[in-house]
């Protein structure tokens, strides 16, 4: 090991005496590593508020939609089919045992009217499930109860949109909302989501009783059900989940073997999926293009370490007449190629946060950075230095003492 | 028990391969050298001096013939023992100084010690010890660009002698060097051999061979003549010298 060590500072000395060139070498490797840095922290940035984005549709999700009609050969979207129905729900709660919750969900777009305020929202009758299940919290005041929510109570539940559009700074807790003309206390403001991955305003909505919602806003139907959302008791539940959804859906509409489903049900975590593969596509991509340049990067130290090499020829002819081993004399040049592109890799991980860090804060990401990627870019340049090191150290090693102290 | 030789080669060859023609460097040649001795080999260019040099300093193995060094064979050793053996016997004193550049005069002359692996201390304080034999305490830290050519190969001498070795080959030493610094650099090997290190110089020049007891002839590849002679003294010409113009 002191044999190691004492050879360190020979290497290291040959460097300082050519510092523009071991920089120059060195920056090959400083321009791979960051790219790779920063590509790898905007892939796992992007995927980050991908999850944030799905996070606050609620996970584990499925919605329940009727299924579509065919007519005359053009087929309806969902809804023109057969409808759902409270009895599906029922059957849902009680059948689907990989389920935690299951919620109705009724919807349209109506005005809301304080004093001289109105603001055109969706209003969505539901159970207190619908929170649970879409992972809403309040910010003030409390959603409805189950009793409430039973007996057809005018409450309701605003989101910071709404609420910001009628009451503005004010407090909307325990005041009266006209729904459609029906007047509706606010019991409870939603914590904001912001938008969704597809740019809506998740916070543009009220949500009263589904009860309330039937008996006011529609005529009175409380049989068919818009949709249903039902959430998995965990993620690894959800396709069991839907499998049972399904299974009980086609008992309860009676189909046959041979009959089509006539619902749809929609399993968000597949759409996550599908988006997560669709940046881990494009990130793997940018990071097989920085790998490239790293690739470049060794073939750049190969190239000096053999013009060193060449130069410093009668230096080697020395070392090795005096009576220095072949492989000391492999032993440094390696080193010199190693620590040229440790170097290297070091600067260019700090360079890459540092760039990282920047397109985070223009792009509006989170920085995310796993300490594995810096390991691994270390690493890769370490191993860089040692695979392309090696040829032009191994030359130095081999040379006739006599001609090389006798090269020009 | 009588001492052995510190040099004995019996039937050394060498022969070099330049495409279709061999090139006979040293035909049969045979050789003692006694320890202690101080050895001068003179020879034109091409005589075969500088192959002699290099096969004496086992930096060449012979293609043929025996080499005794100290009374072991090394004729047929493997590369690494060479190197071994270079490191831990031998003084080089190479044409044209050969120092690593932009390195100070420390660090070159304690390069051998870092091969041997000395530790680092030790390294300083014998390469320090070495300069100061050589006159050159005080310049540890100057670069070879910073001396002259006599302090050069001064370092030079002190990088021969810092591993303590029992024979110094120099070539050419005085090689590029004005008479009054080469009769200082001849009395600094003088003084090293009555240390008791045995002491071979390759030149080209009569008066530089006269500052050895014994005088080797090259020519052709073969030991033309070797005769004893009274050695001159530098300390003594150097007095009569004038000085050198400021």
């Amino acid at each position: 090991m002191n044999a190691v060590a004492s050879i360190i500072p020979l290497a290291f000395g040959a460097l300082r005496r050519n510092r523009m060139r071991s920089l120059l070498t060195s920056l090959g490797v400083i321009i791979g590593v960051s790219a790779l840095i920063v590509t790898v922290a905007s892939g796992e940035g992007a995927k980050a508020i991908l999850e944030e984005q799905l996070a606050t549709l609620g996970t584990n999700l499925l919605i329940v939609l009727p299924g579509s009609s065919t007519l005359g050969g053009a087929r309806g979207g969902p809804g023109s089919g057969k409808p759902l129905t409270h009895a599906d729900l029922l059957a849902i709660v009680k059948g689907v045992s990989a389920a935690r919750y299951a919620a109705p969900v009724d919807r349209t777009v109506v005005q809301v009217v304080l004093d001289d305020q109105n603001w055109l929202t969706t209003v969505n009758g539901s159970t207190p499930e619908f929170f649970a299940i879409r992972e809403w919290t309040v910010a003030r005041g409390r959603f409805f109860n189950s009793s409430e929510s039973d007996s057809g109570a005018k409450v309701c539940v605003l989101g910071q949109t709404v609420a910001t559009q009628l009451f503005g700074v004010g407090d909307p807790l325990g005041q009266v909302v006209r729904v459609k003309a029906m007047p509706c206390e606010v019991v409870g403001v939603l914590v904001s989501k912001g938008q969704s991955s597809q740019g809506q305003d998740q916070d543009d909505l009220v949500v009263m009783p589904w009860v309330t919602f039937k008996s006011r806003m529609m005529s009175q139907d409380r049989i068919h059900v818009g949709s249903i959302l039902v959430s998995a008791v965990s993620p690894d539940e959800v396709s069991h989940a839907q499998t049972q959804v399904m299974g009980i859906l086609r008992q309860q509409h009676r189909l046959s073997e041979a009959q089509l489903d006539d619902f749809t049900v929609r399993n968000l975590a597949d759409l996550a999926a599908t988006q997560e593969k669709a940046a881990d596509a494009q990130t793997g991509m940018l990071r097989n293009v920085s790998a490239v340049s790293l690739l470049v990067g060794g073939i750049g130290i190969m190239n000096i370490m053999l013009v060193s090499v060449t130069e410093r020829t009668r230096e080697i002819g020395i070392r090795l007449a005096i009576g220095a081993s072949e492989n000391k004399v492999l032993l440094q040049f390696l080193v010199e190629a190693v620590v040229l592109s440790a170097v290297g890799g070091l600067v260019g991980i700090l360079l890459g946060i540092g760039g990282a860090l920047a397109l985070a804060s223009t792009m509006g990401w989170p920085f995310v950075l796993s300490p594995f990627w810096i390991f691994v870019a270390f690493g890769i340049s370490m191993g860089i230095g040692v695979v392309f090191g090696f040829y032009p150290a191994r030359k130095a090693a081999r040379m006739n003492p006599i001609d090389a102290l006798r090269f020009e | 028990m009588v001492p052995k030789p510190i040099i004995q080669l019996a039937g050394i060859t060498k022969t070099y391969k330049t495409g279709e023609v061999e090139v006979h460097a040293l035909i049969d040649v045979d050789l003692v050298v006694e320890s202690g001795e101080m050895v001068a080999i003179m020879g034109p260019s091409g005589s075969g001096k500088s192959t002699l040099m290099n096969v004496l300093g086992c930096l060449d193995r012979p293609t043929k013939g025996s080499y005794l060094f100290e009374g072991h064979e090394v004729a047929t050793l493997q590369k690494r023992e060479l190197s071994a053996l270079r490191l831990s016997a031998f003084g080089f004193v190479f044409q044209g100084f050969q120092l690593i550049a932009r390195t100070s005069a420390l660090d070159n002359v304690a390069l051998p010690l870092v091969y041997a692996d000395v530790p680092s201390g030790e390294r300083r304080k014998r390469a320090e010890v070495a300069l100061g034999r050589v006159g050159l305490a005080g310049r540890e830290d100057h670069t070879p660009a910073q001396l002259s050519g006599g302090q050069q190969q001064r370092v030079a001498i002190a990088r021969a002698l810092v591993n303590r070795p029992r024979l110094i080959l120099a070539d050419e030493p005085t090689g590029a060097l004005d008479t009054r610094t080469s009769v200082e650099v001849l009395g600094l090997l003088q003084s090293l051999h009555k240390t008791g290190i045995t002491i071979v110089i390759v030149t080209h020049e009569p008066d530089i061979a006269a500052y050895a007891a014994r005088r080797l002839v090259v020519r052709d590849g073969r030991i033309l003549c070797d005769d004893k002679q009274v050695p001159h003294d530098a300390a003594a010409d150097l007095a009569a010298l004038p000085e050198k113009a400021a």
